[in-house]
């Protein structure tokens, strides 16, 4: 801990330097491990790797994620962005022989610590997926299910106060008080998705995960998806995967570029995309590949 | 054959070919296509059909006895020999024989030894029993003249249904001539009435087809099957869900698998034999009951059931895992509230096949004794009984005519039995189908 802290505080030197300076453009460079600005991290990840048998899908992955903030992970396809995503509140365990060396902490937890209870994790930190994927159950059963099983409500009213405030941060509420009882596969594709958002709040998590929440979407349901990302970003933190680059521009603050299982660069939003430092980072947001 | 052979010549462009003939054999060969459908689907709905039909033609009269009512006079010397009006002593009575007289003044004219026998043929040996029930729920019967329409033997339930050709040689028909005009006469006279079979469905086998019923059988089947798939259905889903979701893929699973799948294709008499050797031999279960039936036919079923579980969990999409998984769900809670109820549906399915393949079974049931004749109605699994297929068969094989029309009954009744769970079966699949 006192290492990584060390560890850290350079970096952060050194990444101030960088912002100020030139660009560098040495591709041989390894990602710089910088907290650039002051933030608390509420998320950080040292020498993540990752293998699906016997290939290995990341390559010593260290990133820190920024609390109440939007962290947006970008690169091609393949490159490792959903399979760091799903480290994070351990998802690939249900993979079968997946498995994932490294450290990835939750404030000053380690989320590998075997003597972690996972399920616990997973309310701590909630996620969102590709396709919406609502139970088919009503919609206030999809909402409920969470806090039921977390025993987070004493009685019925308490229950009806989270699915309200639930849906009511995911933007849902008027469209769907009304048909509570309905179920929640009935709703369009980017009603489902903001279902999806507020089953994930309704267990109250610190983080968000969100696996390219829009890509199933058309643009004007993406759109309110986008504004509620921005709203969330007052009480949680939430990192997101996305191909779109102009929806990773509009919706964070950090921004980390994924090449080929290696992170290969990450910082402010604002700089990845104006000032990239790597040539990779560079030739893919200017579309030249990905 | 090298690459170059494979690889077009530069410069030439390939374009698809339009050309009539083409388009005309591809919509031959769509319709020739939709065409084989429609013969299958004709061939198999003819056959269902003419089975159908034949075993409703020859069995529906079945559901129909015929009874000869008589003015039976209840003297006290026959059926009362104590003269107390007591049961004990009214159930001593010889009924058969008071009805058999009240037949015979009906037909004064016969007298000698032979026509007497002749015509007590006439009546089911059981007829004396309506009486009797009559009398014993009302003794003040006894001294009075009641109309009692009492069962006619089986011979003369085939000549009133017409199943008698009357135009064989008298030789070779089980009623003779002077019988024949008996019957006329009592026809005519209004004595002969036919009635719903009630009896059917509530008796159990007997050697006279007038008083054999399928009613043992069916509750040897109702026993049988509730047995079998009380003890299956928990036991194939728990090691279906086992299997599928928590157990580890390794070697040892792997040979289990194999050997659940191969247990789906042994031939029943295997296992009727396994269930003789093992749960009457080793264990000492009595013979013929219900209990052993049904373990044995649970064994049978459990593969189906096993194998029918496991393919619909395996199609339960991961994204409802995921989202369970997402919220916080335990692998348990994944499973009980999202993947299991989703599965539902494809484990009534299993379960469906697999009782439905019990309920027809007769093999293995055979080997463990349940083959027996059985007269009385089982009240408990452990009550020696038979069950529909077997009792089909048996009577298949009893040479009586009317056993014919009561073997096509019984296996109407079987089939309703069967649609009927089959029914109940698709309603709760329903009840658990959802969308998503």
């Amino acid at each position: 801990m006192a290492l990584a802290a060390q560890k850290t505080q350079q970096t952060a030197d050194g990444g101030k330097m960088d912002i100020g300076g030139a660009v560098l453009t040495n591709p041989n460079v390894k990602p710089a491990v910088a907290a650039r600005v002051g933030e608390a991290a509420k998320m950080t990840s040292r020498k993540v790797c990752v293998f699906y048998g016997p290939k290995q899908a990341l390559f010593d992955v260290d990133l820190d994620v920024p609390s109440r903030q939007v962290t947006a992970l970008i690169g091609p396809s393949g490159c490792g962005k959903s399979t760091y995503l799903r480290c994070l509140n351990r998802m690939n365990d249900v993979i079968d022989n997946c498995r994932v060396t490294g450290d990835i902490k939750l404030d000053s937890e380690n989320i590998y610590d075997p003597k972690l209870d996972v399920v616990m994790l997973r309310a701590r930190i909630g996620m969102v997926f590709q396709k919406p994927n609502p139970f088919p159950k009503s919609i206030y059963d999809n909402i409920a299910y969470g806090p039921r099983i977390h025993g987070m409500a004493h009685d019925k009213t308490e229950l009806d106060e989270i699915v309200q405030t639930s849906l009511e941060r995911a933007g849902l509420w008027n469209e769907a008080k009304d048909r509570l009882a309905q179920p929640g596969t009935g709703l369009s594709g980017g009603q489902q998705q903001r279902l999806c958002i507020a089953r994930a709040i309704a267990v109250s998590p610190e983080v968000i995960l969100m696996d390219e929440p829009c890509s199933a979407l058309d643009p004007i349901a993406t759109a309110r998806i986008e504004e509620l990302i921005d709203e969330l970003r007052e009480n949680y933190t939430i990192i997101i995967v996305t191909h779109s680059m102009q929806q990773a521009a509009r919706v964070s603050q950090k921004t980390a570029f994924f090449h080929l299982g290696v992170l290969v660069e990450w910082g402010d939003t604002e700089q990845i995309f104006t000032a990239p430092r790597d040539e990779r980072t560079q030739g893919y947001i200017t579309g030249r590949f990905g | 054959m090298t690459d170059a052979a494979l690889v077009a010549p530069v410069g030439k462009l390939r374009r698809p070919d339009l050309s009539e003939t083409r388009i005309r054999r591809r919509y031959a060969a769509e319709r020739r296509f939709r065409l084989y459908g429609i013969l299958a689907i004709g061939f198999a709905v003819f056959m269902l059909g003419f089975l159908a039909i034949t075993v409703v033609a020859q069995g529906y009269t079945a559901f129909w006895q015929t009874r000869i009512a008589l003015d039976v006079t209840i003297v006290p010397a026959k059926v009362d020999p104590q003269n107390t009006r007591l049961p004990e002593s009214l159930i001593q009575g010889d009924y058969q024989a008071v009805v058999r007289e009240s037949l015979r003044e009906l037909f004064p004219e016969v007298d000698s030894r032979a026509d007497r026998r002749a015509l007590n043929d006439f009546l089911s040996n059981a007829a004396g029993d309506d009486v009797r029930d009559m009398v014993l729920a009302n003794p003040a019967l006894v001294g009075q003249t009641v109309r009692v329409e009492v069962l006619a033997s089986d011979d003369i339930d085939m000549l009133a249904k017409g199943r008698v050709d009357r135009n064989v040689a008298e030789a070779d028909r089980p009623i003779k001539d002077q019988q024949i005009g008996w019957y006329d006469k009592l026809d005519k006279e209004g004595h002969v009435v036919s009635s719903f079979n009630t009896g059917f469905f509530t008796t159990g086998d007997s050697r006279e087809p007038e008083q054999a019923g399928v009613g043992g059988a069916l509750m040897g089947s109702l026993l049988t099957i509730l047995t079998a798939i009380i003890l299956s259905l928990p036991i194939s889903v728990a090691a279906a869900i086992y299997l599928e979701e928590f157990a580890p893929k390794n070697r040892i699973t792997d040979i289990i698998e194999i050997n659940i799948n191969n247990l789906a294709a042994v031939p029943s008499i295997v296992f009727g034999l396994l269930g003789l050797a093992v749960l009457l031999g080793f264990f000492g279960l009595p013979r013929g009951a219900p209990l052993v039936g049904g373990l044995v036919l649970s064994l049978m079923t459990l593969p189906t059931i096993i194998i029918a579980t496991r393919a619909a969990l395996k199609a339960v999409p991961p994204s409802i895992r995921e989202a369970a998984y997402g919220v916080g769900a335990s692998k348990q809670q994944v499973v009980m509230h999202h993947v299991l109820p989703l599965a539902m549906p494809g484990v009534m399915t299993g379960a469906i096949i697999g009782t439905a393949r019990a309920m027809g079974e007769s093999a293995a049931v055979l080997m463990i004794g349940m083959v027996a004749f059985i007269v009385d109605i089982p009240k408990a699994i452990t009550d020696p009984a038979t069950v529909l297929p077997v009792q089909i068969f048996l009577w298949a094989d009893s040479p009586e005519r009317a056993f014919v029309e009561r073997t096509s009954a019984g296996i109407m009744v079987m089939l309703v039995f069967l649609v009927l769970m089959n029914a109940g079966a698709v309603v709760i699949r329903r009840k658990f189908e959802r969308r998503w």
